[in-house]
């Protein structure tokens, strides 16, 4: 009990700075529009964005809703395809050669441009926004287990062997665990960019999702509506996040703290 | 220590063997054998090929020339998990706790976890670790971490027993302790244990036999058995006896490194 208030004095500590720079700035945009009389559909103050935020919460939860589901569709293939083909680059050096460049060169293409081609090729479902997502999230994927799978010291797999090891359980028991901090790093990484692949797959072409919703009401000068999907997304995407770090957290309990990358980028 | 073998049982044999590493010979026409109930100490200067012999016999790497056969296995790939090799460093997995990472030779083997706890347990007793069995290993001193890293090897049941510098990493005083100690542990065992060291007085104090290579390539020129009475071993380092089988391996060595 005393550690678990002494863990919520210390959390409130940590958060506190940002929370008061914040509100603070908050205040001062409301203190701004105000004072400048600067017109609605311009700049919003902060206290029409939550009425608006509050009078629209069922149609903005609707929206969030299936920009959620994207999100966690696009994320659950791209881990899939992740570890596949971090696999593979790690497993086989003619995978490696063949892979590796193309998957980074990939990264050179502005996803932004293959979202049209996208909509023409797959349509305005839900599937065009899932591979958007896929799009953004793969590479940190990718990129964090091949290096997390690749920092296995080799006596440690010589040591395996002389366990009588196979190739299987060296993957399983040794290379997973001694890759899955960075892997970790990786998925924060993906889940961020996941909620703006979803967006820009919304934007340019859906029927239905946040981004769909603020492309629709920026025209018709509803802006608060616009900040209010906007701040529903910071919601979400800070959900995400905080939920990728509980797993992390999670997963790496039993690892040396040295090892544990939620100090880094987690808290704090 | 350890009792003498009348009978040559030798469970372990390394005859004419060479090994090349990108055209540069390592090894060169190797012979060896140890026995069961022996315990053999290979001493050598760095860069001699010891550690390259051991990962020859455990199987790591296949001998370019010459044949080894361990426990009656003759094939490299083959002796890979039958034979029980403890590296230089400890090597513990650092999300594992020191029990876990002691079941992990069982594990691989999928002999039941409740079997390989068991034996964990019973063999944490004479190796000091029962109390730290749930730590992780980063709470543990180097000594402890050697200590896991053996009874892990150990836990494999094997008959030969190869140690790479075991106490190698250890300040002096834990060194001292930790050899007297594995003698209490492998007293009475019928294993075959090949010892690789640079220490002359581990070598003396721990084996039977001590083996000593030149290098450049890796062989063996000499061989001297340093078997010492009971008494001895208490006193171990300011016994005649003692005193007088180091002078004559370091005068081995150095004879070595004269002629180099």
């Amino acid at each position: 009990m005393i550690n678990y208030l002494g863990g919520m004095w210390q959390a409130a500590k940590n958060w506190s700075p940002a929370i008061l720079t914040a509100l603070a700035l908050i205040l001062i945009w409301e203190f701004v529009v105000w004072f400048l009389d600067i017109q609605r559909w311009l700049l919003p103050p902060p206290t029409i964005i939550f009425q608006e935020l509050i009078d629209s919460i069922g149609l903005l939860s609707r929206h969030a809703g299936i920009t959620l589901l994207e999100i966690i569709m696009g994320f659950a293939v791209s881990l899939m395809i992740g570890v596949a083909l971090a696999s593979g680059i790690v497993w086989s050096r003619t995978m490696e050669r063949s892979i590796y460049p193309i998957i980074i060169a990939s990264q050179t293409i502005p996803i932004f441009t293959l979202a049209p081609l996208l909509i023409i090729w797959v349509g305005t479902d839900i599937f065009s926004k899932v591979i958007v997502v896929v799009l953004f999230t793969f590479f940190p994927l990718v990129v964090s287990l091949v290096t997390g799978l690749r920092s296995v010291d080799s006596e440690s797999v010589d040591m395996f062997r002389t366990l009588g090891a196979t190739n299987a359980q060296i993957f399983r028991k040794l290379m997973i665990p001694t890759a899955l901090p960075n892997f970790f790093a990786g998925m924060k990484v993906a889940v961020v960019v996941s909620v703006i692949g979803a967006v820009i797959g919304e934007w340019v072409g859906a029927s239905a999702g946040l981004g769909w919703l603020m492309k629709l009401s920026g025209p018709q000068f509803q802006t608060a509506r616009v900040f209010a999907a906007i701040v529903v997304l910071s919601v979400v995407a800070i959900t995400l996040f905080s939920a990728i770090v509980a797993i992390e957290k999670w997963s790496l309990r039993k690892y040396p703290s040295s090892l544990n990358q939620a100090k880094n980028l987690g808290e704090s | 220590m350890a009792v003498s073998t009348v009978h040559k049982d030798a469970l372990l044999t390394v005859s004419g063997v060479g090994f090349d590493y990108k055209g540069i010979p390592v090894l060169d026409n190797v012979d060896l054998s140890v026995n069961r109930g022996e315990f053999v100490a290979l001493v050598g200067p760095s860069g001699c090929g010891k550690s390259t012999l051991l990962n020859l016999i455990s199987g790591l790497l296949s001998p370019g020339k010459g044949t080894i056969t361990a426990n009656g296995i003759s094939d490299s790939s083959g002796r890979l998990g039958n034979v029980s090799y403890m590296q230089q460093r400890d090597l513990l997995l650092p999300w594992r706790t020191i029990a876990e990472n002691c079941q992990l030779g069982m594990e691989l083997r999928s002999i039941s976890a409740d079997v390989s706890k068991a034996r964990v347990q019973e063999l944490a007793k004479s190796f000091g670790l029962f109390d730290v069995l749930n730590h992780m290993p980063w709470q543990l001193s180097g000594g402890m971490r050697q200590r896991a890293a053996l009874m892990r090897t150990i836990l494999l049941e094997n008959d030969v027993l190869l140690l790479d510098e075991p106490f190698g990493a250890l300040d002096a005083i834990t060194r001292t302790a930790l050899q007297k100690w594995l003698l209490s542990v492998l007293v009475r065992n019928d294993k075959a244990v090949l010892l690789v060291t640079h220490d002359v007085e581990e070598a003396i104090l721990l084996a039977d036999r001590v083996m000593i290579m030149a290098s450049e390539p890796g062989r063996i020129i000499a061989e001297v058995d340093v078997r010492l009475s009971e008494s001895s071993i208490e006193s171990s380092f300011t016994s005649p006896a003692f005193v007088e089988l180091r002078k004559g391996i370091l005068a081995l060595l150095e004879r070595q490194e004269v002629s180099l």
